[in-house]
């Protein structure tokens, strides 16, 4: 005789649920704790080096949206370009990645932060010293592996779920 | 067993008695519907590894308050095309009933609005009232959900007020009397011992009557969008929101009153014993809500039909041969009787019930 039809499942699932009543919460409480992103995450900003940058534009061609805007002049004696306008529009980024990886001198990185949404459109087009790296704003490993082995291994809501209360 | 009794007039005047009784039952009603809300939000929370409402005061007891005051502040929506005086009155039509049904609920010996002889029965008549409030919400709102929800309401009504009048029945024949008082006073021996199939008949039946999951499809919220009550907002809204858990709360008295012994019960004072009772019977709904998967249309019907009717029938007739053969006989020799009853019953029942004829299991 199977005991199947006889309410033996909802007996089992009564159980189950009340055995969660002594299980710990799996929840992060958001703005008191927070999860490491992933080292490679595709975060909020572009991250612009300066004195890496040759002003090559490769980034700008790149570019499937046509964000990036880069205005060079040429320094003679030196026989280098002046970046005289790096300008990325970040209401058009798409995110892709494309201008990090095709940078030929490392100068460009995806941003590691999460929490720079702004209020106005016009705050979202940057230009030069505002793309800078800053305390608030961090690279990330995105396609550049020695910036990802320095930071904070991503910590995985798997880690929250530590059983018994 | 402690059994200190207040005289039936307390506190002497007939007009002081009831004014303190309204006074009492309306304050008792909206202060645990906010406890009900706050257990069933943190309970619920807790069973699927949340936490919970944590936000608003230590442990988010706060929570009911703050959604109260939320939605007393939200615009009051009438739909262009709603019967503009049914709309406004159906929170009304539902919310009274459940309220008049706690007046004949023993809080402790004595401790009772109105201790009519026929508690019980008032109780099942008054009870009904409030899906006409429902069913003229649903009608008003002139929405096609809402009418679904409320038509699937009154079919649930009507067909589980059978059982569970039925189940009551029980009660009654081991008490003879259906005054809400005497049938606390008959429990020596808490009659869900006595009548554990009746309890579960009784249980099923009123978690469908009052649309609390499994039995929710009144106002499924991934179906029906949220049934009768999709139109209403602000104060009319929270009128039916606390129609749901008032009729949960009076399900948990009633269920006290007639199978748990009431507010009877050792050391503890008598309402203590009964909120802490009221409190579990809650507890368990709560857990069935987080468990048990939403049923559907035929299945709510199946049940009460081909499976609680007949059940309900065949454990009168047992009770009422039990009462008549051995009218003197221990209650402890029948507690192992009746469940034996009970389990023989719902294993041949589950074999004859089926659901779902028109599909074949492969």
């Amino acid at each position: 005789m199977k005991f199947e039809r006889y309410g033996i499942g909802i007996a089992k699932g009564l159980a189950v649920t009340i055995r969660h009543l002594l299980r710990r919460p799996v929840t992060t409480q958001y703005p008191e704790q927070r999860l490491n992103t992933s080292r490679r995450i595709r975060g909020n900003e572009l991250i612009w080096d300066k004195d890496k940058c040759t002003g090559c534009a490769t980034c700008a061609k790149t570019c499937p949206q046509g964000s990036i805007e880069i205005v060079t002049s040429v320094m003679i004696d030196e026989n280098k370009y002046q970046v005289e306008k790096f300008e990325v529009d970040t209401g058009y980024c798409i995110f892709c990645g494309l201008c990090v990886e095709a940078c030929p001198y490392d100068a460009l990185f995806m941003g590691y932060s999460y929490e720079r949404a702004k209020y106005r459109r016009g705050e979202l087009v940057m230009a030069n010293e505002a793309l800078l790296a800053s305390a608030e704003r961090q690279p990330s490993g995105y396609a550049r592996p020695e910036v990802a082995a320095a930071l904070p291994k991503q910590s995985l809501l798997l880690d929250n779920d530590r059983g018994k209360r | 067993m402690t059994m200190t009794t207040l005289p039936p007039d307390w506190p002497g005047n007939f007009w002081a008695h009831w004014a303190i009784f309204a006074v009492i039952i309306i304050v008792f009603v909206l202060l645990m519907f906010m406890v009900f809300v706050w257990l069933e939000r943190r309970a619920m929370g807790i069973m699927q590894a949340r936490l919970g409402p944590n936000r608003a005061g230590p442990f988010g007891i706060f929570q009911p308050a703050a959604d109260g005051l939320k939605v007393m502040l939200k615009e009051d929506i009438v739909p262009a095309k709603g019967d503009k005086v049914v709309h406004w009155l159906a929170p009304l039509v539902a919310v009274v009933p459940v309220l008049m049904i706690f007046a004949v609920v023993p809080f402790q010996g004595g401790a009772i609005l109105a201790d009519l002889n026929i508690g019980i029965l008032y109780i099942v008549a008054i009870s009904s009232v409030a899906t006409v409030g429902v069913f003229m919400a649903g009608w008003a709102s002139n929405n096609k959900y809402s009418l679904l929800g409320a038509m699937r309401q009154v079919a649930a009504v009507v067909s589980y007020e059978i059982p569970v009048v039925l189940s009551v029945v029980g009660v009654i024949l081991l008490t003879g009397s259906l005054s809400m008082q005497q049938i606390v006073m008959a429990q020596d021996v808490p009659f869900i011992l006595l009548q554990p199939l009746g309890f579960l008949l009784f249980f099923i039946g009123a978690l469908a009557e009052i649309n609390r999951a499994p039995f929710d499809l009144m106002e499924a919220d991934s179906e029906l969008v949220a049934g009768f009550h999709i139109e209403y907002s602000g104060m009319k809204f929270a009128l039916f929101y606390l129609v749901e858990y008032g009729e949960a709360l009076a399900i948990s008295a009633i269920v006290t009153t007639l199978f748990l012994g009431g507010w009877r019960g050792p050391l503890l004072p008598p309402w203590l014993w009964f909120l802490v009772k009221v409190g579990l019977v809650f507890f368990v709904m709560v857990w069935i809500r987080t468990t048990v998967p939403r049923v559907r249309i035929d299945q709510l019907m199946a049940l009460a039909w081909k499976f609680l009717f007949p059940l309900s029938l065949l454990n009168l007739i047992i009770t009422a041969v039990e009462i008549l053969a051995w009218p003197s006989v221990s209650p402890w020799v029948l507690v192992p009787i009746n469940f034996a009853i009970m389990i023989v019953l719902i294993l041949l029942w589950s074999r004859l019930f089926k659901l779902g004829w028109g599909r074949v299991e492969v």
